[in-house]
């Protein structure tokens, strides 16, 4: 494989009490790649995004981003990693319900000590690129599944992280909007050269990506179906 | 035949001659394999023998002459009773996928190595019409979610199928005996 190692998992174990989630998975991200993840449910894919994330300590193996071993890192330091270099998007977007679109997706920069003017500037032009600027200013309550979605994408990349983690991110939508969806995230995160490492059970979305990544109890089973 | 039917429709728009027809057919209707120029005019030899067109009027030129073709109202009947009559379910399991499976079961070939190459082979597939979707029109569009469509019913089918191996090579031996 070509390309700088962005993010790895190698040799990843991981339970919750006595239920096996992950028996040794090994997954290589790299620079700019877009991957899909997939495999049946209970096969420990959101387990080995967890555990990418940082939001999970694996029991045993490591974890390295950008070339440095994280899961080895505290808490507090890991989050601050996530904030700085990654991106995340669920199923269900997870904005913050109180306040708007615009204000979401400022929410990475404010965090990272930006000022709030140029937050807000920065992520306008993101909600402009996703065709959803005219709804900015709305909460997530008042504007559609599809459209909330877009701006958990925008908030995921208004930082210009290295990669994005996305499980099941059009899950909730019908067919013809979690295109539009996913059209957004692939061209964004090339646009912005993030990696992009997509979870999903369905060939559609799948598609839209350039490698397929199968896992089956607990480890990752076909990890190089390069598709160009 | 569907594509002869296909054919008259296009007919049907206005008159054409062989060669704007199988251009018009090209750009509409053939995504990966141009209609070859003998299957247009054997197509429309059929449909002036029939009765489902006929020859407006002939240009004669350096090359062959040239014979631009009308529909006909029994034509258009046809093409109508076409466009609404249901297809037969049993045409969308024609695929040898089962069939290849089946034999490889069969034989003590791995079912799962013909599975895993097909799925392959419709995971690239797919991510081509997916790539396509950008700058097609609205008929190209439904014909390439069309394919999708069936593409991703079967990998649902062979993933499934992958899942039950461990059981079905011991019915079919036991049937066998």
């Amino acid at each position: 494989m070509t390309g700088t190692s962005v993010l790895a998992a190698n040799d990843v174990h991981l339970s919750y009490g006595d239920t096996v989630a992950l028996r040794g998975a090994s997954l290589e991200l790299t620079s700019g790649e877009r991957v899909a993840l997939m495999g049946p449910s209970g096969s420990g894919k959101s387990s080995l995004l967890h555990c990418l994330a940082g939001i999970i300590r694996p029991d045993s193996g490591e974890v390295t981003l950008e070339g440095t071993r994280v899961d080895t890192l505290s808490e507090r330091v890991r989050s601050r990693l996530r904030l700085e270099r990654m991106g995340v998007v669920f199923q269900f977007g997870d904005l913050v319900p109180e306040l708007t679109l615009v204000e979401n997706v400022m929410l990475p920069l404010q965090l990272l000590g930006r000022k709030k003017r140029e937050a807000r500037l920065t992520a306008m032009d993101l909600l402009a690129a996703l065709d959803i600027d005219d709804v900015a200013g709305k909460r997530t309550g008042a504007v559609s599944g599809g459209q909330a979605q877009r701006a958990a994408v925008a908030r995921a990349l208004v930082h210009r992280p290295a990669i994005v983690l996305a499980d099941e991110p059009t899950g909730s939508l019908d067919t013809v909007t979690a295109e539009v969806v996913l059209d957004a995230m692939v061209s964004l995160s090339t646009q912005l050269g993030a990696a992009l490492l997509v979870i999903t059970h369905d060939n559609l979305v799948a598609a839209h990506l350039d490698r397929h990544v199968e896992m089956r109890d607990g480890v990752v089973t076909r990890a190089a179906q390069v598709l160009r | 035949m569907p594509t002869s039917h296909t054919l008259l429709a296009l007919l049907e728009r206005e008159p054409a001659h062989g060669y704007t027809l199988k251009r018009q057919y090209d750009e509409r209707f053939a995504q990966t394999r141009p209609l070859a120029f003998g299957q247009v005019y054997a197509s429309l030899a059929r449909f002036e023998k029939q009765g489902w067109a006929r020859v407006t009027d002939v240009v004669a030129g350096e090359g062959p002459e040239r014979k631009r073709y009308r529909i006909t109202p029994e034509g258009t009947n046809v093409v109508e009773n076409w466009v609404f009559e249901p297809q037969s379910a049993g045409v969308f399991s024609t695929s040898t996928l089962f069939a290849r499976v089946a034999v490889a079961l069969m034989s003590g070939r791995s079912a799962q190595t013909v599975l895993a190459n097909q799925r392959a082979t419709h995971l690239v597939r797919m991510r081509e019409l997916t790539g396509l979707r950008k700058g097609a029109g609205a008929d190209g569009l439904l014909a390439i979610s069309y394919e999708l469509a069936h593409l991703d019913a079967d990998l649902r089918w062979i993933a499934e199928s992958g899942e039950r191996l461990d059981k079905v090579p011991r019915d079919i031996a036991e049937e066998e005996r």
